[in-house]
C-alpha cells in the first residue's frame, strides 16, 4: 500500500481548528519520546503539566499572565504575516516597548495618566523599531527577514548596555533598570493573584485586530498585498505604504507586549525581562493561521506548556527545556499540517 | 503469412479505456476512451470545465482514476507519477512552463537526469540536444540562459526536454495561447516532422481553426464525456466542432451600427521611459465612445506600455492623455478609474484578481476605497455582498457564491467577474488586453457579446488582442503597433490580415 499527495481545490473550514489541535497533539505525542528518555512516566509528566497550568483558579491566572505578551506577539506576527512582510522582530520591538514604558513610568505623575503614557510610549517604540526592516525592504529591497530578525540582538544589547551603565538601578547590584512609580503599576483584577490589567487588554486586543483585518479598508488591503502585490498595485493600493502601516501596526501591538510586562509583572527593566515571547509569537501566529481570534488559544497553549514545564521539572526531575522543544515541535508540526490545507493524503493500491 | 501481417492492426502508442475520475460530486471523467497511434496529431477539444486537463493530468499520472486502465504500447500501464509517465514515454508541455531560469538550455535539459557517478555528461547531452534539432527542426542554443529565451523559444525547450526523455507521445495544453501568429506556424511545422516520424502527439486548444489546420483526427469532450469524435478536421466546419463542444449550435454575436459620439479617450505624443517588453514613442490615439480601436501588433511592441499608460500603471515622461475631456494628471489606478475609465488586466490571475482571497474581495479590489464599498475606513460588508451576488447572477458567473476563493473559478468565468466588476460603474472607456485569451467559444462569445452591448451604449472601448480573427469582428476601426508607435490606423471594413500582417512587421506604414 502506497500513498500519495494530491492538490485539493478547497479546504474544510474545520481544517481551522483541526489542524493546531492536530500539530499540538503531534508535538506532545513526539516529545512524550524525550520524557521518557529522562526517565519519568509520560502521563505523569504531562498531568503534572496539565495540573500546573489549569489545576486550580491561581494556576489559571498565571497561564493567562504568562500567556498576555505572547497574545500581544503573536497578534502582532499575524498581521505582519498577512501582509508577507516577515516581522521576526517581535523580540526586540517587544523590548524596545518595555524600555519606553518603564522609562515613562519612572516619572511621577498620576496613576491613570502613567499608564496611558507607557501604552503609548511602549507602542510607539516598538513601532519605530518594526519601521526600520520595513523601510529597508520598501526602498532598498533589503530581506525583511534578515533584518528584522538581527534588529534584535542589537536592541537586546543596548539594553544590557543601558542596565549596566546609564540606567542601571543604584539602589541594587544587580544589571536592572529603576523601577517604575508605584502608581503607574497596573492594577491587579483579582486579590492574591498577578491577573493585571494588561491580561484584559489582551484579551480585548485580539477582537479589536480581528476587526481591523476583517471588517476595515486598512485590514483588507494588508490582506490583498499579501496575497497578491501585483493585483492590489492594480487595484490601486499603495502596496509600499500599505507594508510599511503594518510594519508599524505590528510593531505597536509586540511593543505592547513590553509594556504589559513592564507594568504589570516586572515594573522595571532586566535582561530576562522576555525569555524570548517575541519567538513564540511566530509559533502562535501560525498556530493559528495568522487568525487574530486563533492567536488567543495558541497563545494559552503555550504559556501552560511553558508554566507546566518548569512544575513538570520539579515534580519529575525533566529539565524544563522541554517546553522550548515542545514549541519547537509544535511549530514544525505545524507546518506540516499546513500542507494539508493545499493537499489530501490519497491511498494507492499496491499495484507495481 | 502476408495475410497475418495485414490483419494485425497497429498498436496504439497509446490508449485509454473507460477512464472516470470524481471530485467531490463533480464528475471530471466518465467513461472516456481514447487512443494516439504513433504519427498521429489528435486534437482535444472541450470547453473549459470539460475534463481535458484532469484527463491529460490522469494520463501524466498527477491523479489516479477512480476508473478505467491505461494501455501503453499495448500493455496496462501503472503510471502513478511523472516519472512513471515520462518511463512510459509520455512528455507533456504545460501552459505554465517548468524551467529554471537562471540555468542555460543544456542544464535546464540535465535537470533530473541521473549522471554517470555524479557527473553530468555534458558533450553526451549536446550531442543528442543536436540530434533532435536536426531531426525536428527545433533549433536551440544550448549555452542561452532561460530568463534570455522569447516564450517561444521556451515552449521549444519544453518540447526538447520531454524529446531528451525520450518521450513519444507529446501532451500540448493549449501551446498557442502563448505564442504570437508567426511562432505558431513554426510550432506547427516541428509538431508536424515529429509525427512524420511517429511520434504521437495530443494537441489541446479552443482555437477550432489551427485545430482543423493541424491534427488528424480529434475527440471533443463535454461534461467529462466523449461528445464526439471528428475522423477528418480538416473538412469539419469550425461550427460543427464547436456545436460538438457546446452542445448547441453557436451564433457568433453579431455587430450593428452604433451612433459614434465625442472622443471619450484622447492620448497626444504620449512616450514613456524603459518598459518591459516596448517602450511608447510618440503614440497618438483617439477614442470616441460608441467605438471599439482595436491594437494590433506582434507581441512585445509596445501593447503593454499602452495597456499600462491608460490604466493608470504607468506614467508617460512626455504627452498628454485625457479621459471624457479631463487630462489626467497622476496617472494612478484611483485617478483613471475616478474619471470614468474601466480596466480589465492582460493577466487575470496575476493582475487582475486574488485567487487565496474570496471572489467578492477580487470584485471590490479597484474601489474599496469608494463609499461604494466603505465609509470613513470601515468596510461596508453588506453591500459587498450585495454586490457580488448581484454581479455573479447578471453576468452568470458559475461558482458556489461569493465568498468561493477566487482562484477556484475557471478562466471564462474569472473573465466575467473582472468585466462585472468594471462595467457595474458605467465607464465611459474600457481597455482591455487580450480578452479571450484561453476562453472557451461560449465565454468568448459572451465577452464579446458584452463589448458590442456596451458599443450600443455609447462606451469608448480599446481591446489590444493578438487574435487578429477577433479584431475583425470586433472593432470599428484597428491601430497597428509596430516598436512603440502606432504603425497605421486602419478602418475595419479596408483592414485585412495580409494588410495588418505588413503593418505588424513594420513593411508598410500609413499616414
Amino acid at each position: 500500500m502506497m500513498f500519495r499527495l494530491e492538490a485539493r481545490t478547497t479546504t474544510p473550514a474545520w481544517f481551522n481548528v483541526a489542524l493546531p489541535v492536530a500539530a499540538i497533539v503531534a508535538a506532545l505525542v513526539l516529545c512524550s519520546g524525550l520524557i521518557a528518555l529522562a526517565g519519568a512516566g509520560v502521563f505523569e509528566a504531562y498531568g503534572v503539566m496539565f495540573s500546573a497550568a489549569f489545576g486550580d483558579s491561581y494556576a489559571i491566572t498565571e497561564t493567562l499572565v504568562r500567556a498576555t505578551p505572547m497574545i500581544f506577539t503573536g497578534l502582532a506576527v499575524a498581521v505582519a504575516f498577512r501582509a508577507r512582510f516577515w516581522n521576526i522582530g517581535a523580540e526586540g520591538q517587544l523590548l524596545a516597548g518595555a524600555m519606553a514604558a518603564c522609562f515613562v513610568g519612572a516619572f511621577p505623575m498620576p496613576g491613570l495618566l502613567a499608564m496611558l503614557l507607557m501604552t503609548l510610549a511602549g507602542a510607539a517604540a516598538g513601532a519605530a523599531v518594526a519601521f526600520v526592516p520595513a523601510v529597508l525592504r520598501v526602498r532598498f529591497k533589503v530581506d525583511d527577514v534578515v533584518s528584522s530578525l538581527l534588529l534584535n540582538s542589537i536592541i537586546f544589547y543596548a539594553l544590557m548596555a543601558l542596565i549596566e551603565t546609564v540606567w542601571k538601578d543604584p539602589f541594587s547590584g544587580y544589571p536592572i533598570s529603576p523601577p517604575i512609580e508605584d502608581a503607574a503599576n497596573f492594577p491587579v483584577l483579582m486579590e492574591g493573584t498577578r491577573l493585571h490589567l494588561g491580561v484584559l487588554v489582551a484579551l480585548l486586543a485580539a477582537p479589536l485586530v480581528w476587526l481591523v483585518m476583517t471588517r476595515t479598508v486598512f485590514g483588507f488591503r494588508i490582506k490583498v498585498t499579501g496575497e497578491n502585490p501585483q493585483a492590489a498595485r492594480y487595484g490601486g493600493i499603495r502596496v509600499e505604504r500599505v507594508l510599511v502601516a503594518t510594519a508599524l501596526f505590528s510593531g505597536a501591538l509586540a511593543g505592547l507586549a513590553g509594556v504589559g510586562e513592564v507594568g504589570g509583572v516586572h515594573f522595571q527593566v532586566m535582561s530576562d525581562i522576555s525569555p524570548g515571547y517575541g519567538y513564540s509569537g511566530i509559533v502562535i501566529a501560525m498556530l493559528a493561521r495568522l487568525n487574530p481570534l486563533g492567536v488567543v488559544p495558541a497563545a494559552i497553549f503555550l504559556a501552560a506548556v511553558m508554566t507546566g514545564a518548569e512544575a513538570m521539572s520539579r515534580a519529575t526531575g525533566v529539565p524544563a527545556f522541554l517546553s522550548d522543544v515542545i514549541q519547537g515541535t509544535a511549530l514544525l508540526a505545524m507546518l506540516v499540517a499546513l500542507l494539508f490545507t493545499a493537499y489530501r493524503l490519497r491511498r494507492v493500491g499496491g499495484r507495481a | 503469412m502476408t495475410a497475418v501481417v495485414e490483419a494485425r492492426s497497429p498498436i496504439p502508442l497509446i490508449e485509454m479505456r473507460g477512464i472516470s475520475k470524481t471530485f467531490g460530486t463533480v464528475r471530471a471523467n466518465e467513461a472516456v476512451d481514447l487512443q494516439v497511434m504513433p504519427g498521429e496529431i489528435l486534437g482535444l477539444l472541450g470547453e473549459n470545465g470539460a475534463g481535458k486537463t484532469t484527463l491529460m493530468n490522469i494520463l501524466f499520472g498527477a491523479y489516479a482514476p477512480d476508473a478505467g486502465e491505461i494501455l501503453v504500447g499495448g500493455r496496462p500501464a501503472a503510471i502513478r507519477d511523472s516519472a512513471d509517465a515520462l518511463a512510459a514515454g509520455i512528455g507533456m508541455v504545460h501552459q505554465h512552463f517548468h524551467l529554471a531560469p537562471r540555468l542555460s538550455v543544456l542544464e535546464n535539459l540535465l535537470i533530473g537526469i541521473p549522471g554517470r557517478a555524479g557527473r553530468l555528461d555534458k558533450p553526451g547531452a549536446l550531442a543528442r540536444l543536436a540530434g533532435i534539432a536536426d531531426r525536428y527542426g527545433l533549433k536551440l542554443d544550448p549555452d542561452q540562459p532561460v530568463s534570455a529565451l522569447s516564450i517561444g523559444e521556451q515552449q521549444r525547450l519544453e518540447i526538447v526536454k520531454a524529446l531528451f526523455r525520450g518521450a513519444k507521445l507529446l501532451i500540448l495544453d493549449e501551446p498557442t495561447a502563448v505564442l504570437a501568429p508567426t511562432e505558431v506556424d513554426g510550432l506547427f511545422a516541428a509538431l508536424r516532422s515529429m509525427a512524420g516520424q511517429g511520434l504521437g502527439i495530443i494537441f489541446i486548444s479552443h482555437k477550432l481553426n489551427e485545430v482543423r489546420a493541424l491534427t488528424h483526427r480529434c475527440v471533443v469532450l463535454r461534461q467529462g464525456r466523449v461528445a464526439g469524435r471528428v475522423d477528418d478536421p480538416a473538412v469539419t466546419t469550425s461550427a460543427q466542432m464547436a456545436e460538438l463542444m457546446c452542445g448547441h449550435e453557436i451564433v457568433p454575436p453579431a455587430k450593428e451600427a452604433s451612433t459614434v459620439g465625442d472622443v471619450v479617450l484622447s492620448l497626444q505624443k504620449i512616450s514613456t521611459a524603459r518598459h518591459p517588453g516596448m517602450a511608447l514613442h510618440d503614440v497618438s490615439l483617439g477614442v470616441r465612445s460608441g467605438e471599439i480601436v482595436g491594437i494590433a501588433g506582434v507581441s512585445g511592441n509596445g501593447q503593454r506600455a499602452l495597456a499600462d499608460v491608460v490604466s493608470g500603471m504607468l506614467k508617460p515622461v512626455a504627452g498628454e492623455m485625457t479621459i471624457a475631456g479631463s487630462k489626467v494628471a497622476a496617472f494612478t489606478p484611483n485617478e483613471v478609474q475616478a474619471l470614468g475609465l474601466g480596466r480589465i488586466p492582460e493577466d487575470r490571475m496575476a493582475t487582475g484578481l486574488v485567487t487565496n482571497l474570496p471572489l467578492a474581495d477580487s470584485m471590490v479590489l479597484p474601489r474599496i476605497g469608494t463609499t461604494a464599498f466603505s465609509e470613513k475606513g470601515l468596510l461596508k460588508p453588506g453591500a459587498i455582498r450585495a454586490f457580488a451576488e448581484e454581479q455573479i447572477k447578471a453576468f452568470d458567473i458559475r461558482c458556489p457564491g461569493p465568498f468561493v476563493r477566487a482562484g477556484a473559478l475557471s478562466g471564462g468565468n474569472l473573465q466575467k467577474a473582472l468585466l462585472a466588476r468594471e462595467l457595474a460603474f458605467d465607464p465611459k472607456v474600457l481597455i482591455v488586453a487580450q480578452p479571450t485569451r484561453g476562453l472557451d467559444i461560449g465565454a468568448a462569445h459572451f465577452i464579446h457579446e458584452k463589448f458590442l452591448g456596451l458599443r450600443q451604449n455609447g462606451c469608448g472601448i480599446v481591446v489590444i488582442s493578438e487574435d487578429l480573427e477577433e479584431l475583425l469582428t470586433l472593432s470599428d476601426r484597428i491601430a497597428v503597433m509596430y516598436e512603440g508607435r502606432i504603425a497605421g490606423v486602419l478602418d475595419t471594413k479596408d483592414a485585412t490580415v495580409a494588410r495588418l500582417g505588413m503593418l505588424m512587421t513594420g513593411a508598410e506604414k500609413t499616414a
